[in-house]
């Protein structure tokens, strides 16, 4: 995978199939370290669980024998300098369960790679899970992008965030944050 | 900056149809998207779909599902269209190859067998 968006898709997709209905996303740019989470309200794992995620043998799909999402994470991020950091809490342990995972890079060394294109991200999860509430915000050093789920649904009601013309609506909506953005940083 | 009041226009425009939309379709278009997919282009295959479709203004016919890993991660990006009965699965595909299955397969009913996996497969 050539860009670090493509990673934070990969790893939110963990959180769609732990069954979250609340996710949230967040990148934030500043100095010399890129940090990016992904917090969900999902199932959580045991801590056993936990425990093997570094190993690229341990997966719970049943249609291949390998998981290869958090060690790829984690090679890239400790390529950088930086590391990643997972908790979790069962939901057979608290109702309050659902897992966190933290990354960070160095944006100066030279193995870290592109973020790449977020805003295609952001579209591929609510375009496959419009139900979820997303949240999800970008902190960079000329300003924030951000967007909720939650507060379109409630303009949209009934009509789901996976109709094509809702989805173009929210392309459109977050490429302007975006350019906003980047005048911002060329004044 | 688009505006909340536009979304608010989609959706006066949208709520009637939506109902109708999800009883009515007909063909699913399903496309891998665990690490294996991701990593080999699923998503711009994903959005060409999503975008293609709704351009040749198809989508009262057609949904664009996603789907975890099938277990043929060499072949991925994995298409799979279901029609009916029938299922026809695309492998290693692209955006331009998206472009291609929505006019010659989901517009003109004929599957392009070059792209199929009995021809990967070869």
């Amino acid at each position: 995978m050539d860009e670090l968006s493509l990673y934070v898709l990969d790893i939110t997709m963990n959180s769609v199939r732990a069954g979250a209905d609340t996710i949230g996303i967040t990148l934030d740019e500043a100095g010399k370290w890129l940090d990016f989470s992904v917090s969900d309200n999902g199932c959580g794992m045991t801590e056993e669980q936990v425990k093997r995620l570094s190993d690229p043998f341990f997966t719970t799909r049943k249609t291949r024998k390998v998981g290869l999402g958090i060690p790829f994470l984690t090679m890239l991020a400790e390529m950088t300098g930086g590391f990643v950091r997972i908790t979790s809490v069962h939901e057979s342990v608290s109702d309050d369960h659902g897992t966190t995972t933290y990354a960070r890079f160095g944006r100066n060394h030279i193995d870290f790679i592109p973020l790449g294109d977020m805003v295609e991200t952001v579209l591929t999860l609510i375009q496959g899970s419009p139900d979820i509430n997303f949240t999800y915000t970008h902190k960079t050093e000329s300003g924030t992008v951000s967007l909720s789920c939650e507060e379109l649904r409630a303009i949209l009601e009934d009509v789901p965030l996976n109709e094509p013309e809702v989805l173009a609506w929210i392309r459109e909506n977050l490429r302007e944050q975006y350019a906003a953005l980047a005048s911002e940083s060329n004044r | 900056m688009k505006s909340l009041e536009e979304l608010k226009a989609i959706k006066a425009k949208m709520q009637d149809k939506v109902n109708l939309r999800t009883s009515s379709a007909q063909t699913r278009v399903v496309v891998g998207m665990a690490t294996c997919g991701i990593a080999a282009g699923a998503r711009p295959v994903l959005a060409a779909f999503v975008e293609g479709i709704n351009e040749a203004g198809l989508s009262d016919n057609v949904i664009v599902t996603q789907t975890g890993c099938i277990g043929i991660c060499q072949y991925e990006p994995v298409v799979e269209i279901f029609n009916g009965e029938d299922k026809v699965t695309y492998v290693k595909m692209t955006a331009d190859r998206a472009k291609e299955v929505i006019e010659k397969h989901i517009k003109g009913g004929k599957v392009v067998t070059e792209y199929t996996i009995g021809e990967a497969t070869k």
